[in-house]
């Protein structure tokens, strides 16, 4: 057990790389934090989009179309890939044993924002009544602490497998099959179902959405933001982690990590795909949201643990809240209230 | 036909399986057991779980507290009590019975050397000496109130354990599987064996454990004093043969200690109840047997360093009878678990770590894994995990082992130190304790130590 974590920082020692050697662009535990199953979500959500965008009904497909931007290239063998290591995620110290050591950051960040946006307190269920949707959910790594704290939670993510592993997992325990559930879905299928929805109930769905490793291999955020904005609910939360696009990003999490130790394989990352905080909350901002605060995140390869730290140079988190909806669902939408009254009731809720 | 009917939607809708998933069972319902069934119940992050508390015996109710002392007692750090009053508990005992006791008087029997604990002025009190069914029965009235959290099944034998797998494999079982002298079968997501030094949860997961028996037995007995006195003083002599200690219980009665080899321990029981007192008398009083010179030389030589240090001796109460068939002997040992943990499996008091009743140090390391375990649990469940995951569980092992493993050396060692009287161990522990008796700092930190 504590061989593996010193072993996994030696070059050519852990066995994993082994496993990973014949892939290409998987990702695993290191510096760089595991997003793969985006990669494939990002890419499989367009072919998706394109196949069904004549099912789709009128009012959405023109607010897809208008953003939808960016050219992709979706790639059956990273998807075939992926689905061979779906059953690898439960393995706390295999591939994944840093994502799940960032649990330790991250569900508290959840947990302890969510506290205090929502004053009501349920000792020994937290996050009771509360609806999380978790994008980009893979095995459920994160969905499953969520619905222990007594959340409702949906996970989503576009490879089945990675589904089917993590509806087994949470199957067996009685106490989570009641809260946490699963579908293959993207997160624009959902935007688009909700937004049938929200005709009818006039508000997004969501208290939360958390979007973990998720952000650094999508190609569109623009829509990954909008579609943020239309499922949540007004003053809910988005939470997003994922690396900076600075030069000590581009040392250890690309050139340490890939070349160096090859910890990561090569070409997991794309450094231009990284986005800074900076960046990222202009984005949000001008998407309806607040960011309320920013944490950068450190991982330590040899005791295989994550901090909170204070520069945000390579990892970090973010946590902003759903002020207004989005400007060009009221234009669509047509009779939407001044965007100051949204933001003042916004500081109400 | 209707009956049928519902019989059968009832059995269909009894998911049996999922009804009998705790989060966590506790096997065991000694003091130690009882209070982490007590503890975990109380935490509010673990408000709403499902606890089991499985105990083999009956249930231990105690409306009055019978008028003769039981022959079995522990000495309660102030440590202790402040866990035992967090769960509640301590009311119940300070409303029943117990002893407070101040001051602590250690001595040799091969020499002079002498050494005593006090807190400054006699006013804060250093332990507390509790007999173990006031203990047991307290945690049983506490965990009565607790009923909604924790469930307690009493004449509920434990026959057989399943253990699950690391990973999650198909069609394997991922709980632990406990299987009940009943046939009935429980699962919990994490299992705390409580079950005694001999435990079975630590037998049936194969855990290599350190253990050797000491050539002594204790034989413990309830002692009438002559004349009624504040007897608010611990009394502990080191013979070549073995402790003998002198625990206060009230204003005219002690509890009595006494380790020795079996042989002498079983004469001691087949005495006259004339012969047994006298016997007890003569082993605290008697003569310095070896090496008094050198006793006397220390201390003269340490008292022209410090002269201020040093106390004054005294003599304990003498014994006039004892109570009531109160003769005991039972055979002392110790062991160690090296691992107190495996996958979904925690182990606390005995089941981890016995130890000789010379520092009176047992039950209190039990009550120190309660607390450590339970903090550790509920920050867990605060932080949505799996109750059964390594990660808090090998928490609870490196801080519970780095406390308790240096204690027990300490204990071993001085068991060993004053089984011989031969000289030069005797001149090292005569010097040893009397310089450590003029030291004030120190016996603070000892004291400190102990008092955890």
């Amino acid at each position: 057990m504590y061989a593996n974590k010193f072993g996994r920082f030696m070059l050519g020692l852990y066995s994993r790389k082994t496993a990973t050697a014949c892939g290409g662009l998987q990702s695993t535990a290191g510096r760089s934090g595991f997003s793969w199953t985006a990669v494939c979500k990002q890419r499989t959500l367009w072919l998706q989009r394109s196949a069904c965008l004549n099912t789709r009904k009128n009012t959405v497909p023109c607010h897809v179309r208008a953003r939808s931007a960016s050219q992709t290239t979706v790639d059956p063998d990273e998807v075939r890939r992926f689905q061979s290591l779906a059953s690898k995620w439960w393995d706390e110290q295999g591939e994944f044993a840093a994502l799940h050591a960032m649990n330790d950051l991250r569900v508290p960040f959840i947990r302890d924002n969510l506290l205090n946006v929502h004053r009501v307190r349920h000792p020994g269920k937290p996050l009771r009544g509360l609806r999380i949707l978790d994008v980009g959910c893979g095995g459920g790594l994160l969905t499953e602490p969520l619905g222990r704290l007594g959340a409702n939670v949906l996970g989503i993510d576009p490879v089945g497998d990675s589904i089917g592993t993590a509806q087994l997992h949470s199957s067996i325990d009685p106490d989570l099959c009641e809260r946490v559930c699963y579908r293959a879905s993207t997160l624009e299928e959902l935007a688009a179902e909700e937004d049938e929805a929200e005709e009818e109930q006039g508000a997004g769905q969501f208290d939360a959405v958390v979007a973990s490793e998720v952000v650094e291999h999508l190609a569109d955020l623009e829509t990954f933001a909008f579609c943020c904005n239309q499922v949540l609910k007004l003053g809910g939360s988005l939470f997003i982690t994922t690396i900076n696009k600075t030069n000590v990003s581009y040392a250890l999490g690309i050139v340490v990590a890939e070349q160096l130790l090859r910890i990561v394989p090569s070409g997991t990352h794309d450094w231009d795909k990284f986005i800074s905080p900076v960046e990222l909350e202009r984005l949000l901002e001008s998407n309806g949201f607040s960011v309320q605060s920013v944490q950068g995140m450190l991982y330590n390869p040899v005791s295989g643990a994550w901090s909170w730290t204070d520069s945000t140079a390579i990892n970090y988190a973010l946590h902003a809240v759903k002020v207004r909806d989005d400007p060009h669902t009221e234009q669509a939408g047509g009779s939407s209230p001044h965007p100051e009254d949204h933001h003042a009731a916004a500081t109400h809720g | 036909v209707a009956a049928l009917l519902l019989n059968r939607d009832a059995e269909h809708g009894d998911d049996s399986g999922k009804n009998d998933v705790y989060d966590v069972i506790i096997s065991g319902g000694g003091m130690v057991g009882s209070a982490m069934a007590c503890s975990l119940g109380m935490d509010p992050n673990l408000e709403g779980r499902k606890i089991l508390l499985l105990e083999a015996g009956n249930k231990k109710v105690m409306d009055k507290v019978p008028e003769n002392y039981s022959i079995r007692v522990s000495s309660i750090s102030p440590g202790s009590a402040t866990i035992l009053s967090g769960i509640g508990a301590w009311e119940h005992i300070t409303k029943m019975r117990c002893k407070p006791y101040k001051k602590m008087q250690v001595w040799d029997a091969c020499s002079d050397a002498l050494i005593t604990f006090d807190k400054e002025n006699l006013q804060d009190e250093m332990a507390y000496i509790v007999e173990n069914d006031i203990i047991v029965a307290a945690l049983t009235k506490q965990l009565d109130s607790l009923s909604d959290n924790v469930q307690v099944k009493y004449r509920s034998k434990v026959v057989k354990y399943a253990w699950p797998l690391p990973h999650q494999a198909a069609d394997a079982i991922p709980w632990v599987k406990v299987t009940l002298a009943s046939g009935e079968t429980v699962q919990t997501k994490l299992l705390i064996g409580a079950d005694g030094p001999n435990s079975m949860v630590r037998r049936e997961l194969g855990i290599p454990t350190v253990k050797w028996n000491y050539d002594q037995s204790a034989v413990v007995a309830v002692l009438h004093l002559s004349e009624p006195t504040e007897n608010n003083v611990a009394w502990q002599r080191f013979l070549p043969t073995g402790p003998i200690a002198m625990l206060p219980l009230s204003d005219t009665e002690s509890s009595l200690v006494w380790s020795t080899s079996h042989r002498l321990a079983e004469e001691l029981l087949e005495l006259d109840e004339e012969s047994f007192v006298d016997a007890i008398n003569s082993a605290f009083v008697s003569l310095a047997l070896t090496i008094k010179t050198a006793g006397s030389l220390f201390r003269g030589a340490l008292s022209v360093i410090m002269p201020s240090a040093g106390s004054p001796r005294q003599l304990p109460p003498s014994v006039a009878g004892i109570g009531p068939k109160t003769r005991v002997m039972f055979p002392l040992g110790i062991g160690h678990a090296s691992e107190y943990i495996r996958h979904r499996v925690a182990l606390v008091g005995d089941a981890a770590h016995r130890v000789h009743p010379l520092a009176g140090q047992g039950a209190n390391l039990g009550f120190g894994d309660v607390a450590c375990l339970t903090q550790l649990v509920s920050q867990a469940a605060f932080d949505g995990k799996d109750l059964g995951a390594m990660q808090h569980l090998l928490q609870y092992e490196t801080e519970r082992q780095r406390h308790n493993l240096p204690m027990m050396a300490a204990i071993d060692l001085m068991k060993r130190l004053y089984s011989t009287n031969a000289a030069p161990a005797v001149l090292l522990r005569t010097f040893g304790l009397q310089a450590t008796n003029m030291l004030p700092a120190l016996k603070e930190q000892i004291v400190a130590f102990a008092s955890k």
